[in-house]
């Protein structure tokens, strides 16, 4: 929506808001003027379009533009926080004194000049897709539609929408960090029911990435997921229940992955860590899976949609590993915990937008592939089901207790792959889920890049993935009950 | 995917006046953006405007660890070319700002559909609901800054000071906020109104010998500052809470009898509100759709949304599309009596809407229930729980398993297992499934404790039927 365009040298804010170095200089001053011991400015201009068909009409379109500033202070372990959608200086000094009241002290003095670490190019576009033609996104939901459709008679109802963004943000910080960054992202989604006389079933596919619009008449096409919804729908319509309680587990590559985000990756912030409100705390050293996992978050992925050049505080984003062959290494951390731990920066600090704090958060989180090939995991099944695509899930860090919901599954009887069955959670303990993993593929995928997490109310886009896995032990809620022949149904 | 307490989406979106000789400025600038608008070639247009100010802070283990203060503002319109419509946002109020806005969405018009029921509600159903709603109480912001962190603190300290197994925490918090929207459209609307919020809360860690730890919360949320229950109140109840889950063991796959706190009994409304709302009825994506007259839910079961009641948090005066609220009963003894629309899912199933038209800057209107409630019973939780010889008292899902178009029902659950009518030991890392067509005339007794903590309210309920999954 003639929103302001990323110009070349990237210094968008001084371009278009008059910003000056001499600014920044003042606003942290203000900012510092009660003392503490950190500050910094997050400035941020977002523009986004979204469309979406429904009943092969384009239904909706729009387009917005958010832009402000968060200042951030810190003091020991207090963090004082204020933000203005407005960048006038009087706004900015105003919301840096308001943030400044954390501290009750002399003020400190910001060191003077800045300097911009080395980053990388994770998402070198020359035009982003925010600033593509309509008609060629329209064109991609119309296409969608039109695939779920052709895919069966018996796809009723289709939607589909695209939508994408441009986030240019400026960190600055009162030890001298500066890091800038144009961070595009765009994402596409299929949903659609099927209907038959006596049953209904919906099925759902999507994904993109820190990509341009080309990405859609390339890589992965409208066809693609249009397809991959309608197919899943189709197979739900014969889904048996569900079997219930402990059981054999296969995961699928790629997206159940989220597993790792649930069951590990959350329990290994470092803010839990920091507050001993972890399942996981104090247990770097200690084995926490099985000899043959090793997990890693990895913000350093071209292209993906987890990923990232800068951290929300202006860090180089690196790949850290989390568990390594079943011994957990780490944590991720952001600028706080990092100082208050005394534990690296792994530049894992990120927030929604400029209204909010930042805090540890994963990036791209997956297991590394193992030896064993997929089709030998399934046989090795005698009773059990095999899990191949997810709704979300959901993690108490505290008990580590962890749920994901499995949209895609079929029971594995006597080493094969046979009925589909109805969607089912899953449910286990994090810190031990993983200590029965016996078997992981070689086949390692990361998801088509759909994820967005959520935490405190804040939400960021991550990555998931994992190879082939099998789980000796993992509570299924289904409805069948298991009776010592199979499955009761 | 995080757990988080869900004590911030109670009145879901609050924003508020930073200053109040604004409001009637603001007012003219929503109906001098729709004269634009129509004057640059929109054939209908519909402008709103959030205005809101919030506060909060975060106390852990007696220090302060967050204190945020701050406002914004935002406005969106959406604009109609024949019956193709498209919307923009900005938060650039100043006059360029506002064109490039208005510009835009004329253009983006252009692109979309002709859908025959597009458009805005008719002069003749617009409007206002009369009189005093009680929503705004500017008292939320009447505490000192330090009084404020005390109340954070004292809730923190009583959660801590009540039993030494409580051995840590996630903190105590108030936040405080205050928001004020404001509407016009093409048609000749122009409404507002101010709502505030303000709440406490606590969220303790408790630790047995060995180690394992367990947190819950508990909180008190209110729109004005007087009717807030104490500090003290929120932080034991929290402790309570907390230290029940402690030595949690897991249950045995079996199909027993379940009982919901009002809390999780929510959720059932929340899955009730799915399915019989327009948008997932008009496509068919619920298995209650066309169900309209029909036995859908146990005799006992009286389903209501009302976004009349006074001082209520999902009141308001007028709908997202400038209808005044209204109180609709959904299902009455079982029968679904009401689907919940908007203009548009109303037209598409020719009906008429029942003013949930729900509105944020950007996109077409949703559908969002007022204050959305099961009519009480007569028992206490109490005489629920006596009856039952063995089951299940859910506190907590896990997990959002539940699937509208099959009704089929699955998720991760704890809570304490029934034994002899009583409360006996807590349990986790279960599941509990069905199928939602079959729960909803599952549900065999309904409480007497309905209390609202948020827009959507349950009292106990006892369904029958469900499958819990354990080792």
């Amino acid at each position: 929506m003639g929103h302001l365009k990323t110009v070349e040298n990237n210094k968008f804010f001084f371009q278009h808001y008059g910003l000056s170095q001499n600014d920044l200089e003042r606003y942290l001053a203000a900012a510092l003027s009660a003392g503490g011991d950190y500050a910094d400015l997050y400035f941020e201009y977002l523009s986004s379009t979204s469309l979406s068909v429904d009943e092969s009409m384009v239904k909706s379109a729009s387009q917005g533009i958010s832009a402000g500033c968060g200042v951030r202070v810190i003091s020991g372990e207090r963090t004082g926080y204020a933000y203005t959608d407005d960048l006038s200086s009087e706004r900015i000094l105003h919301a840096a004194r308001t943030a400044a009241l954390i501290a009750s002290g002399p003020a400190k003095t910001p060191v003077v000049g800045f300097q911009e670490k080395p980053a990388r190019s994770l998402y070198p576009i020359t035009l982003p897709s925010v600033d593509a033609e309509i008609t060629a996104k329209v064109e991609l939901v119309m296409r969608a539609d039109t695939a779920a459709r052709a895919f069966d008679p018996r796809i009723k109802e289709v939607r589909a929408s695209y939508s994408d963004e441009l986030r240019n943000i400026l960190i600055v910080g009162s030890d001298g960090t500066y890091a800038e960054d144009s961070q595009p992202l765009a994402r596409m989604n299929v949903s659609c029911i099927a209907k038959t006389e006596g049953s209904s079933a919906r099925g759902s596919s999507g994904g993109g990435g820190r990509v341009a619009l080309d990405f859609f008449f390339g890589e992965k096409t409208p066809e693609f997921f249009a397809k991959e919804a309608s197919r899943q729908a189709i197979l739900q319509l014969d889904a048996r229940e569900a079997p219930a309680g402990d059981m054999e587990v296969v995961l699928g590559p790629g997206w159940p992955g989220v597993l790792l985000h649930e069951a590990v990756g959350h329990g290994l912030e470092a803010d839990f860590n920091r507050k001993q409100t972890s399942a996981f705390a104090g247990l770097v050293g200690k084995r926490v899976a099985s000899e043959k996992c090793t997990v890693v978050d990895n913000g350093t992925m071209p292209w993906r949609r987890g990923s990232l050049n800068v951290d929300d505080e202006g860090q180089p984003t690196q790949s850290t590993t989390l568990i390594e062959n079943g011994i957990l290494k780490g944590y991720i951390s952001d600028k706080l915990s990092a100082r208050l731990m005394g534990i690296a920066d792994t530049g894992n600090g990120r927030r929604e937008s400029y209204e909010h704090i930042p805090m540890p958060r994963m990036t791209n989180t997956y297991m590394l592939p193992g030896d064993d090939d997929p089709e030998d995991i399934v046989r090795s099944v005698k009773h059990g089901i095999y899990a191949v695509n997810f709704g979300g899930g959901q993690v108490d860090i505290t008990n580590g207790k962890f749920v994901f919901s499995a949209s895609e599954a079929y029971l594995i009887e006597d080493g094969k792959i046979t009925a589909p069955i109805k969607g089912a959670t899953l449910i286990g303990n994090g810190p031990d889920v993983l200590t029965r993993v016996s078997m992981v593929g070689n086949d390692l995928k990361l998801d088509e890049g759909v994820g967005t997490c959520g935490k405190d109310g804040q939400a960021v886009p991550v990555g998931v993935g994992i190879p082939t896995i099998k789980v000796d032990r993992l509570t299924v809620g289904g409805t069948a009950r298991k009776d010592p022949g199979g499955f009761m149904q | 995917m995080t757990k988080f307490y869900e004590i911030k989406s109670m009145p879901s979106t609050e924003l508020e006046t930073r200053n109040t000789k604004f409001e009637t400025d603001l007012k003219e600038l929503a109906q001098d953006v729709v004269r634009r608008a129509v004057k640059g070639g929109a054939s209908a247009a519909e402008c709103v405007i959030r205005e809101g100010d919030e506060f909060s802070t975060l106390v852990r283990l007696g220090q302060v660890e967050t204190l945020k203060q701050s406002g914004s503002k935002a406005i969106g319109i959406r604009v109609f070319n024949g019956q193709r419509a498209a919307s923009t946002y900005s938060s650039d109020f100043s006059r360029e700002g506002l064109d490039r806005m208005i510009k835009s969405a004329i253009e983006l018009s252009k692109i979309t559909s002709e859908d025959p029921f597009a458009g805005i509600p008719d002069a003749s159903q617009l409007g206002s609901l009369p009189g005093d709603l009680d929503l705004y109480y500017p008292d939320v912001y009447s505490l000192s800054g330090e009084e404020r962190i005390n109340y954070a603190r004292r809730a923190e300290k009583a959660a801590l000071d009540y039993d030494p197994r409580i051995k840590n925490s996630d903190g105590g918090s108030f936040d405080a906020a205050t928001g004020h929207k404001i509407m016009a459209n093409s048609n000749g609307f122009v409404g507002e109104y101010k709502r505030s919020y303000c709440s406490i809360s606590a969220v303790p860690i408790a630790q047995t010998e060995d180690g394992a730890m367990q947190r819950d919360y508990w909180f008190s949320v209110s729109r004005n500052l007087s009717k807030l229950e104490s500090p003290e109140h929120v932080g034991t109840v929290a402790a309570q809470r907390t230290l029940r889950r402690l030595g949690a063991k897991r249950g045995k796959t079996k199909k027993v009898p379940v009982v919901f706190d009002p809390m999780v009994a929510t959720s059932i409304l929340e899955h009730i509100f799915e399915g019989i709302n327009g948008d997932s009825v008009y496509r068919g994506a619920s298995f209650l759709a066309g169900k309209l007259g029909q036995k859908i839910a146990g005799d006992g079961v009286t389903v209501i949304d009302d976004g009349t009641i006074v001082g209520g948090f999902g009141t308001s005066p007028f709908d997202g599309e400038g209808i005044p609220t209204r109180r609709t009963v959904v299902i009455e003894n079982g029968v679904l009596n009401s689907y919940l629309l908007n203009t548009y899912t109303a037209k598409k199933l020719g009906l008429q809407t029942t003013a949930n038209a729900s509105r944020g800057l950007a996109g077409t209107p949703g559908i969002g229930p007022g204050n959305f409630f099961v009519q009480p019973g007569k028992k206490t939780p109490q005489e629920i729980i006596a009856a039952i010889p063995d089951g299940l008292y859910v506190t907590e899902f896990l997990g959002h398993g539940a699937n509208l178009v099959t009704g089929d029902y699955s998720r991760g659950a704890s809570g304490l297992w029934i034994s002899g009518g009583e409360l006996a030991y807590p349990v986790e890392e279960i599941t509990v499934a069905g199928n939602l067509k079959e729960m909803f005339f599952n549900i065999s007794d309904i409480g007497s404790d309905l209390e609202f903590r948020g827009s959507v309210a349950c009292p106990t309920i006892r369904l029958d039927g469900l499958i819990v999954g354990g080792a």
